[in-house]
Parts: structure tokens; C-alpha cells; sequence
């Protein structure tokens, strides 16, 4: 195998189209952790957006329905999570586990009759510009529409979270929500969105999955993307810029093994796997050491339950 | 008019009875799901929930099933009890079973009285040593141990998935990613011709005495139960913080070992991938349905046991896929949580003419 430059340029190519999953999921989810809830049910949410997306692709041969109703279908599920934890006061972990572990179930379930339907291939853009253009091509033409909204997703929640006051609320109901709450910020109602937009981005992800990815409805699909996507918002330090450098990384090494098993390389793939996750420990550990740190980065109250009393 | 007011103190018999309650809105909702795919709900849930323990092969099964699930989820009261989030029990559990396993592996051509209870030795040191880590970083680091936790059950089980397919991986196995079958002496007894339940469960019954005795009987357990009611009065009477986080890490990781090194030894016999099907997930369920409860734990075990066995069942009677098992797990924890909000706020009907009356 050459190393030539054009190889190069498809390289580049497929490390951004494995990214896709993990930005959508983790751009979501950075929303979500903002507004100070610690959803772990992302690989729940990102499985249902999978198979929904798809059946709705098989049902209705229709690419625009498929794809809303999987972020629709995501919004539903997280739903759920919201009603627990926001009106219920719920712990966030225990009920985002549950998310996980019930919507691998479900998607299954509903899944049964859509195993081995082959699916339909999704409409790429400026193809032609990705066989002319050496190098760059294959960067920059030749995906899916997901994708290029996946690359300016990032951009768009970073001045959304900065430069507009519904992102200062956000941060705000995150970082203090009893301050929040006294300006006469609704912070139920906002974490309630939140986590509804969390909800509809994974189910994207997973949307992007079934129907763009790997074109086909199998069981339990997203295989740890969902997990890896919340290590990846950890590992950006809840920065949505940081987000889309992470994804590139993670995304790349997932591409990188598999060349590396193409040409015999001697470093055994798995390790390059744990990659991620090794990562993610060492930046949080970097990040915790240090109170000031800590508290400039994550979203102060996290995970923690807000009850305001009437 | 509907008044909804925060309780002062939590009713005892209803902390006990919603749990109850959990499993009686999951099967009634595992009907509907049932319903709404084209299945008759009865016959169903009959298939899920009866047909699997209607013989004594079932019940072994079940027992089987429950082991690890009992044995994890005491362990985790520990942790959970005393405000500690350990949700990396699925990793602790793979890196007790590499490294029993691994001590297993080197017996693999010897018999001898003493090897099984160094397997189960190292399979517990092994769980602890890996709960270690979110602990000490914890402890010393300040980092979140819920994220630490959760990362390292990934990084065990591709760990697990490189030493089956790589350096432990059988010689004679023609590629199989599994190791060799472990010697007679490295395995659990059986306790009936014919069943599959082994040894291990004695293991689960004296973890849930010793964890009722250090729970309930001695000053750790004190200091566990003050730090989870209140970090401020456990730090003011004090306590000392960082130890009792180790420890309940390592308790927790033992048996998350042990449950690990059971399986390996029990009804396996070998390393491969697939050691365990989220057992160390789908035992926060178990922790949480038991309430933390050490008696609590085993019949909550033994209602999860059954929702694995189930799946099983109807994946063949049902032509169902075997993760259906998980619809009825996340909905027990689901219901579980919601009907905690009974416990801590009374839902007041009141009187309007009253009411009007007072204002």
C-alpha cells in the first residue's frame, strides 16, 4: 500500500464520515450536560434513532421522513429521561442507565422484522467534484448531507452557547441553577429541552448509522458509539470545538486500525480501541487536579438534582 | 385540587413496598409492548415469566443467573450506599475474570485441591485491584468517578478481547478467539448431576451476611450509612473520607471479581468474549430494586435472574430477539425511580370549599 497523496485525501475522507456519529451525539449531549443534566443514555437514544430511521426508510422509502422521524423518535425516548429526572427528581445516572439499557431492548424488539433488509443508498453530494479534484475531493465532496450539517454543528452550538442569550440561560441553569432560578429563569423547562435536543441529535447519529454508515438494520449497531460519544464531550472539556478535534481523533483511530490490520502492523488493534477511553481518563484527571480548573470547565452542577420548592 | 408537599421522613413500609409496585407497572407494561408488536400479552408474559422456572433445570437456571447478579449488587450497595458511583461493575467483573482466569490457565494441566480457591483469590484481588483506580483517582485527583468507572469497563473487556485472541488464545482452538478449557480443579462443583448451578452461589449467600454484619453491625458500616445520608455530618463527626471511598471500592470490586471468576469457573469453563451479558449493568438495577438492602438484593436478583431466563425462553417460543430481556430490565429501574417520588412527596387531594374557606 503507497502512501500516496491521494490515498491520503480518502483516508481523510472516511476518518470524517466515522466522525459523523460521535459529533452529532456528542454536540447533543454537550447541550444536555450544559444545562447541568448528565444524560447517560446516548447509546439508548442513538440505537432507537437507528432502527427508527431505518424501518421508516424501508417503510416509507422516503429519505426526509426517515430522517425526522429518527430525531424524532430520539426526542420521544428522551422524553422519558426528562419526565424522570426533571419532574420526578429522579438520579440522573441511575434513570440514563436505565435509558441505555431499555432502548437496546426496544430497538431490538422493534427491530426483529428489519434484520437483513438490505438498505437503499443514500444520495451523496457533488459526486462528480470528488472523482476530479485530487487530495481535496474526497475531503471535501462526495458525503452525505448529515455530514456537512455534523462539521458546522459544532460551530453552531459553540455561538449559540456564546454569543446568544438563550446560550448564556443555558449555561447559566447549568452552572448555577438557584441563581437561575431567582432571575426567574425556568430551569425545569430548559433542562426540559435540553435534554429533548439531546435526544434528537442522537437519534440522528444513529439515524446516520442505518441509513448513510452501514446501510442495514443490525442488533445492538451502534456498538459503543453512545459511550463513546460521552467520553469524547469529557474529553472536549464540554467545549463544542474541542468536540469536533475529539471526534476527528477517535474517528481516525477507529479508521487507522483497520488499515493498520491491512498492512500486518504490530500494535494489537485493541489497544489502539481502549485509545479513547485512556484519553478521556487522563483529561479528566488533568482537568479535576486542579479546583480552578474544574469549575471553569465543567458545568458546575451536573448530574445534581434541582428542585425548587413551591 | 391536587397539593403535592415534600414528606418529612420517608415511610419505611412504603420504601419496601414500591419496589413491588416497579414490577407489577413492568409486567403490565411488558403486555402492552407485547400487544402492540402482535403477540398475545398473556401467552407472552407466560413464556417470559412461568415457562422458564416450570422445571427444576429452570430454577438451576435461574439460580445460575442470580449468582453473579447477587453478588455485584451487594458489593455495590457498598459503594452506592455511601454516595460512591461506582458504575464500572461490568469492568471489574471482566478484569476478575482475566486474572482468575489467567491463574486458572497456568494449572491448566495440573489437578490439585488448592487451585480453585487461588482462582477465586485472584479473581477477587483482580476486580479490586481494577476498582482501585476510580477510586485512588477519586480520592487524590478529584476526577468524577462515574465517568472513570464506566471508561474502564471498556478498556477490560477489548483487554479481554486481545489476550483471547492473541497471547492466551487456545494453541490447538484452530483461531478461536477463546482460551483452553480450564483443568478439573480449576472449576466449581457442581452441586446436582444434570444442573448447571454450581459452588458460587454459597459464594453470593456469605457476601450477603458478611455485607448485612459490616453493614448493620460494625462502625465502617456506621460511617457508610452517615456519609450517604450526609457528606457535612460524616466530615463533621470525623470520618475519615478518602479511606472509606477505597474501601467500598475495593468491597464493591471484590465481588464484582468474584461474580466475574464464578462465571469463568462455573458454567464456562474458559475465557472467551462473551463471559458476561451485562451482568455488571444490569446489577445496579438488581442494588437499586433490592434497595440496598442485603436481603433485599438476593429477591431482587432472582426477579432480574428471571427477566435474562425469560428473554431466553421467548427468544424461542417467541422468535423474539434475546435482548427483549433489557425492554423489562430498564423498565423495572424506570418504574423504580418514579414511584421513589411517592416516598418523598405526599399527593394531597384537597378540599375546595376548605380551601376557599381558609383564604
Amino acid at each position: 500500500m503507497s502512501l500516496d497523496i491521494s490515498f491520503i485525501g480518502i483516508l481523510i475522507g472516511s476518518i470524517m464520515a466515522s466522525s459523523v456519529p460521535l459529533i452529532l451525539a456528542a454536540s447533543g449531549e454537550l447541550i444536555t450536560e450544559r444545562s447541568g443534566v448528565l444524560n447517560l443514555g446516548v447509546e439508548g437514544m442513538m440505537i432507537i434513532g437507528a432502527i427508527s430511521g431505518f424501518a421508516l426508510m424501508v417503510i416509507t422509502d422516503n429519505l426526509f421522513i426517515a430522517i425526522v422521524g429518527s430525531m424524532l423518535s430520539g426526542v420521544i425516548i428522551s422524553l422519558i429521561f426528562g419526565f424522570l429526572t426533571q419532574s420526578l427528581l429522579t438520579n440522573h445516572v441511575a434513570t440514563g442507565l436505565a435509558l441505555t439499557i431499555f432502548g437496546i431492548g426496544l430497538s431490538a424488539m422493534l427491530g426483529k422484522n428489519f434484520v437483513g433488509i438490505p438498505g437503499k443508498e443514500f444520495p451523496i453530494l457533488f459526486s462528480s467534484l470528488k472523482e476530479s479534484i485530487p487530495f481535496f475531493g474526497p475531503i471535501l465532496f462526495g458525503h452525505s448531507i448529515v455530514l456537512y450539517f455534523a462539521f458546522a454543528l459544532p460551530f453552531l452550538t459553540n455561538y449559540f452557547l456564546r454569543k446568544t442569550k438563550l446560550g448564556l440561560v443555558v449555561r447559566g441553569v447549568g452552572d448555577s441553577p438557584v441563581s437561575a432560578s431567582n432571575q426567574g429563569i425556568n430551569v425545569i423547562l430548559i433542562r426540559y429541552c435540553c435534554i429533548l435536543y439531546g435526544g434528537a441529535m442522537c437519534g440522528l447519529a444513529g439515524a446516520y448509522l442505518s441509513l448513510i454508515y452501514t446501510p442495514q438494520w443490525i442488533e445492538n449497531m451502534t456498538a459503543g458509539r453512545g459511550w463513546i460519544a460521552l467520553a469524547l464531550v469529557v474529553f472536549a472539556t464540554w467545549s463544542p470545538i474541542k468536540v469536533l478535534i475529539g471526534a476527528l481523533i477517535f474517528g481516525g483511530i477507529t479508521i487507522l486500525q483497520l488499515h493498520m490490520q491491512a498492512i500486518g502492523f504490530r500494535i494489537p488493534v485493541q489497544f489502539l480501541s481502549a485509545l479513547p477511553y485512556l484519553m478521556t481518563i487522563i483529561v479528566l484527571v488533568v482537568i479535576s487536579r486542579d479546583s480552578r480548573k474544574i469549575k471553569l470547565n465543567t458545568p458546575t452542577s451536573l448530574g445534581r438534582i434541582f428542585y425548587k420548592e413551591k | 385540587m391536587i397539593k403535592i408537599e415534600k414528606r418529612n421522613d420517608v415511610p419505611i413500609t412504603l420504601y419496601f413496598f414500591t419496589p413491588f409496585i416497579a414490577i407489577i407497572l413492568t409486567i403490565l407494561g411488558g403486555g402492552i409492548i407485547f400487544y402492540i408488536l402482535g403477540f398475545n400479552p398473556i401467552e407472552a408474559l407466560k413464556f417470559f415469566f412461568i415457562t422458564p422456572i416450570s422445571n427444576l433445570y429452570g430454577f438451576s437456571e435461574l439460580l445460575l443467573k442470580a449468582t453473579p447478579l447477587c453478588l455485584i449488587a451487594i458489593g455495590l450497595s457498598f459503594c452506592f450506599k455511601s454516595n460512591n458511583w461506582n458504575i464500572g461493575a461490568e469492568g471489574q467483573l471482566t478484569f476478575g475474570a482475566i486474572v482468575g482466569g489467567g491463574v486458572a490457565l497456568l494449572f491448566y494441566n495440573q489437578e490439585g485441591f488448592y487451585i480453585l480457591p487461588l482462582v477465586i483469590l485472584a479473581g477477587a484481588f483482580g476486580g479490586m485491584i481494577f476498582a482501585l483506580i476510580p477510586a485512588i483517582l477519586k480520592t487524590y485527583f478529584n476526577t468524577n468517578e462515574i465517568l472513570v468507572s464506566l471508561m474502564l469497563v471498556y478498556v477490560s473487556k477489548l483487554l479481554l478481547d486481545y489476550l483471547v485472541v492473541g497471547p492466551w488464545s487456545n494453541p490447538e482452538g484452530f483461531n478461536f478467539p477463546e482460551t483452553r478449557q480450564f483443568s478439573d480443579s480449576s472449576r466449581m462443583p457442581q452441586l446436582f448431576e444434570g444442573l448447571r448451578i454450581h459452588a458460587g452461589i454459597f459464594l453470593a449467600l456469605a457476601a450477603v451476611i458478611i455485607s448485612w454484619f459490616i453493614l448493620y453491625k460494625t462502625y465502617l458500616g456506621f460511617q457508610i450509612k452517615v456519609s450517604g445520608l450526609s457528606l457535612k455530618t460524616a466530615k463533621y463527626a470525623g470520618f475519615k473520607g478518602k479511606t472509606m471511598i477505597l474501601v467500598v471500592f475495593m468491597i464493591s470490586g471484590a465481588s464484582a471479581g468474584l461474580a466475574g471468576v464464578g462465571e469463568i469457573t462455573g458454567p464456562i469453563g474458559q475465557l472467551h468474549r462473551m463471559i458476561s451479558p451485562d451482568y455488571g449493568f444490569t446489577a445496579i438495577i438488581v442494588a437499586f430494586l433490592g434497595r440496598l438492602n442485603p436481603f433485599g438484593i438476593i429477591f431482587a436478583s432472582l426477579v432480574v435472574a428471571l427477566t435474562y431466563l425469560g428473554a431466553e425462553t421467548a427468544q424461542i417460543f417467541l422468535q423474539i430477539p434475546k435482548y427483549t430481556g433489557q425492554v423489562f430490565q430498564g423498565m423495572i429501574l424506570f418504574f423504580l425511580l418514579a414511584s421513589d417520588y411517592l416516598l418523598f412527596f405526599k399527593i394531597k387531594i384537597l378540599n375546595l370549599k376548605k380551601n376557599e374557606l381558609r383564604h
